[in-house]
């Protein structure tokens, strides 16, 4: 009996010194290096819902890929903090000829990769024609975002670029093929990022696994499924930065886990926060909420093909049944803007002169009298059940703007599908009316308007303008806008596409949102970017 | 020899099994809905570049020829690539496994160590208050729900009190450096103490969450058979020759109640290999169990066939290691 209780004392004696030992080595809650008094840095635990997949960014398309190398890679332009304006980055300055085809970019000097070898015109070169050139030994993957971006690949008829050519050391040519308007918001997206050709040759397909760029931290370890460590560049080109000495990047799927392990000194910061956590970061006061600025849309796309939403005023009376303003407050814990334009505020060119419908049943039970619907109609509405980030709950959605389209008499039936089969069937343009989205990939209003409401893409199956609508008048804006490479210009046609499109009518835009991040207050300098992906180079802990 | 025989027999009887276990798990996945091109490639791919990934993937190749493809490679010892990461899954999952294994083992031993003894002392003072309580606890522990019972550890022993750290396998502002990704082994093989301390911190709330029900069911598998033992005539015997309780129930009962015990043992750790799923997703432990979730989330087809395949063969090897043990500690069951 006596050795019975020596063990069952014995097992709690260790429970006991196992938790005790954990409050000593301070890891309840110390930011940064626990007891040390020098002034370093820290290091950055950053949660996150799901591992990367590969830390090659041209080979990758998820955010939680990019994010980390954002951190590894610089390009050659890039945006500001917090908007989509390019500015310098490897390329100091740069300029476009008269025609727009000829791009001259001069490049930092003394710029080294991680691994000791220089950044220079050479390896620009190499980068882009690793891409472009199906033939290139090392074009090995799918380099789905430069095929996106620039038309496919070399000998593809759209093909954007026609050569890169470095003219001396530390000046890069790109010859294009015909002018792209976005071409500079392109080059400052994260998968473009120039990686050094000596540790390409080197590792080949496993570069995935070996990112060297020239960014503000190393690649360290990657225990997969678990967490990527990054740590400080010590060279790195801009100086005094970056400021953390590592930044760890660790996964934890569950969004309500992710936060305990933030309020429990685990973590220092976290995306992903649920909306019902949000009064629960501001009454912290050991945390501070951040929010992203919005480069999404949601909207309800009305079909034009189809009766009688082929009515402009029909759709422009529907538009006067919903208080956007109720619905952000309902499903979106207001974390989200009222939308107007089909291109979220954060853009530039975006129409601020744009108004709204006003939520009006009397103007729009005449507008449906005078397009001869004086009792209104029954069509279907369609909803995704899955939830996307600018539309956490579709169904409830789908149902207030059943209860609003219902004050005119119109009657809709809900519908819905599994998430793939709900794209396949509003691409093929099977649906009357039908809840959808889109996040931006460049900050460029082309990649709104154009992508989500020219004719041009109302080709099935896979149409990206599932409203269907075609206007030439704006087809003709939105081309100019595409061939001019004179942002002032620019601006002014998208300016006025919104117009149009505001008059037509092709949709309710619904929401812009704009996801909430939560991190303990000794965060400083942490800017969250619209397109959900930066750098930490200017973050640092303060206690 | 003729343990040598019946391990033989053992292992060829297996083939039939893995087989068919092969064939339902490749039926299954081919029928979830969604087409992993899609998935695979998002919302923006172009019909062509979805074609050509049907294409290499193998995807418009019949069903028929897409499993005889599978079962080659596996042959071969070769799991395919995952069709998301493109790395080789039978490189990919090893550090996965280690970490299912490593939780699996310390819930386990958990589970063992607490079990047996809780059952002996129940036994031993039967339809006393403790009985009674252990009993009433057991059942409890049986019935709980292993995601509510993390949660609230969570909530008490990492928020609350901020004794335990609430997931992860170590502490991330100190890193460890993975060997054999066994992190306990890890730690000890680099001298690092303070590691070790901090891996082992990391896995109480854990194995306890997910060791709870096989403590219960050991438990009362343990005091039922040492009761039964108990009242057999060599204990009667055992304590007119004036031995000790300890001797007594350790020795002799125990001895002869353990073959139920070791079954119980057998099949819990092979369900909780394959039902770590849940502790792992609320513990942000990355163990096999995340890894297939994540992979079903992705439509990684190629994942999710070999990854259930090497699950489920660790759980017909473990009920294989546990029917040797049996023939071994008793004889008898090899002539049956």
């Amino acid at each position: 009996m006596r050795r019975k209780g020596m063990l069952l004392f014995f097992a709690l004696v260790l429970l006991w010194v196992l938790a005790a030992c954990g409050q000593q080595t301070g890891s309840k809650g110390e930011p940064g290096q626990g007891g040390t008094a020098a002034p370093t840095g820290g290091t950055l635990i950053f949660g996150r819902g799901a591992d990367s997949t590969a830390l090659d960014p041209i080979n990758v398309t998820d955010g939680e890929s990019l994010i980390v190398t954002d951190n590894i890679f610089n390009t050659l332009v890039d945006y500001k903090p917090d908007s989509t304006e390019v500015v310098p980055s490897l390329a100091k300055e740069w300029k476009s000829s008269e025609d727009g085809l000829t791009w001259t970019f001069s490049l930092q000097e003394g710029v080294k990769f991680h691994d000791g070898t220089d950044f220079d015109a050479e390896a620009v070169v190499y980068n882009f024609n690793r891409w472009m050139d199906p033939n290139h030994p090392q074009h090995k993957g799918d380099f789905g975002y430069y095929a996106y971006m620039f038309g496919g690949f070399k000998g593809d008829p759209g093909h954007v670029i026609k050569e890169v050519v470095a003219k001396d050391k530390y000046t890069v040519e790109f010859h294009l093929n015909f002018p792209q308007a976005p071409f500079l918001n392109n080059l400052a997206m994260s998968p473009f990022g120039i990686a050094s050709p000596a540790a390409i040759e080197k590792y080949g397909e496993k570069f995935g696994d070996h990112p060297v760029g020239t960014g503000p931290f190393k690649f360290v370890e990657w225990k997969k499924g678990d967490s990527i460590t990054l740590e400080k560049n010590p060279d790195y080109w801009k100086k005094g930065l970056p400021k953390l000495d590592k930044v760890v990047f660790r996964s934890i799927p569950d969004n309500s886990n992710r936060f305990t392990a933030l309020k429990n000194g685990e973590i220092d910061l976290m995306d992903g926060l649920n909306p019902e956590d949000v009064p629960s970061v501001k009454s912290n006061d050991k945390l501070q909420l951040f929010l992203r600025p919005s480069m999404n849309v949601a909207y309800l796309a009305f079909n034009t093909k189809v009766k009688p939403l082929d009515d402009k005023r029909v759709r422009q009376a529907l538009n006067m049944t919903v208080n956007k303003k109720e619905i952000i407050d309902s499903f979106f814990a207001g974390l989200a803007e009222p939308a107007k334009n089909p291109m979220p505020p954060s853009l530039w060119g975006y129409n601020d002169q744009v108004e709204d419908y006003p939520v009006d049943l009397e103007k729009a039970k005449s507008l449906l009298a005078e397009a001869g619907y004086p009792n209104g109609f029954e069509t279907d509405l369609w909803y995704m059940t899955e939830p996307r980030p600018y539309m956490p709950n579709g169904q409830k959605v789908a149902e207030v703007l059943q209860a609003d389209f219902a004050k005119i008499g119109v009657k809709v039936n809900l519908v819905t599908y599994d998430w793939s089969t709900y794209l396949d069937k509003t691409g093929n343009g099977e649906h009357p009316m039908a809840l959808m989205g889109w996040t931006g990939d460049n900050g460029d209003p082309d990649n709104f308007l154009y992508v989500l409401l020219d004719k041009d893409n109302t080709r099935t199956p896979d149409a990206g303008n599932i409203a269907f609508y075609v206007n030439d008048a704006l087809h003709d804006l939105l081309i100019r806008a595409q061939r001019s490479t004179n942002q002032e210009e620019r601006i002014q046609l998208y300016m006025e596409a919104q117009k149009i499109i505001h008059e037509d009518a092709p949709w309710i835009p619904l929401v812009h949102t704009t996801p909430p991040i939560a991190g303990i207050k000794e965060i400083k300098g942490y800017i969250p970017h619209p397109t959900g992906t930066e750098s930490f180079e200017n973050v640092s802990i303060e206690k | 020899m003729l343990l040598f025989r019946y391990i033989l027999r053992r292992l060829v009887l297996l083939v039939p099994v893995l087989i068919g276990m092969s064939i339902i798990v490749f039926g299954i996945i081919h029928f979830i809905p969604g087409d992993p091109a899609r998935a695979i490639l998002g919302e923006r791919a172009s019909e062509t570049a979805l074609e050509k990934l049907r294409e290499d993937l193998g995807l418009n190749e019949p069903l028929f020829l897409q499993y005889v493809h599978f079962m080659g490679n596996i042959l071969q010892g070769n799991l395919g690539e995952s069709m998301r990461t493109k790395a080789p899954i039978a490189q990919e999952i090893l550090p996965y496994l280690a970490a299912t294994f490593e939780l699996t083992l310390a819930a386990m031993a958990f589970a063992v160590f607490f079990g047996i003894h809780l059952g002996i002392w129940a036994a031993w003072k039967q339809n006393s208050w403790f009985d009674l309580a252990l009993m009433m606890a057991a059942l409890i522990g049986v019935s709980i729900p292993i995601f509510w019972l993390g949660i609230m550890e969570q909530y008490l022993f990492a928020e609350k009190l901020g004794w335990f750290p609430s997931g992860a396998r170590f502490n991330h502002r100190e890193p460890i450096t993975a060997i054999t990704n066994f992190y306990i082994l890890d730690t000890i093989l680099a001298g690092n103490w303070r590691g070790l301390g901090d891996v082992l911190r990391h896995l109480v709330l854990p194995a306890f969450a997910l060791g709870t029900i096989p403590l219960s069911i050991i438990a009362r598998m343990t005091r039922s058979t040492v009761l039964e033992a108990l009242k057999s005539d060599y204990i009667r015997t055992a304590r007119a020759k004036g031995l000790n309780d300890f001797v007594i129930l350790y020795r002799h009962a125990l001895k002869n109640a353990f073959i139920p015990i070791l079954t119980v043992i057998g099949l819990q750790t092979g369900s909780l290999l394959g039902g770590a799923v849940l502790t792992e997703t609320i513990f942000g432990w990355p163990g096999v169990g995340r890894y297939l979730f994540d992979a079903i989330n992705n439509r990684d087809y190629t994942v999710i066939q070999s990854g259930i395949l090497v699950i489920a063969a660790f759980f017909v090897l473990i009920n294989l290691l546990v029917d040797l043990l049996y023939a071994f500690y008793d004889p008898r069951i090899r002539y049956s």
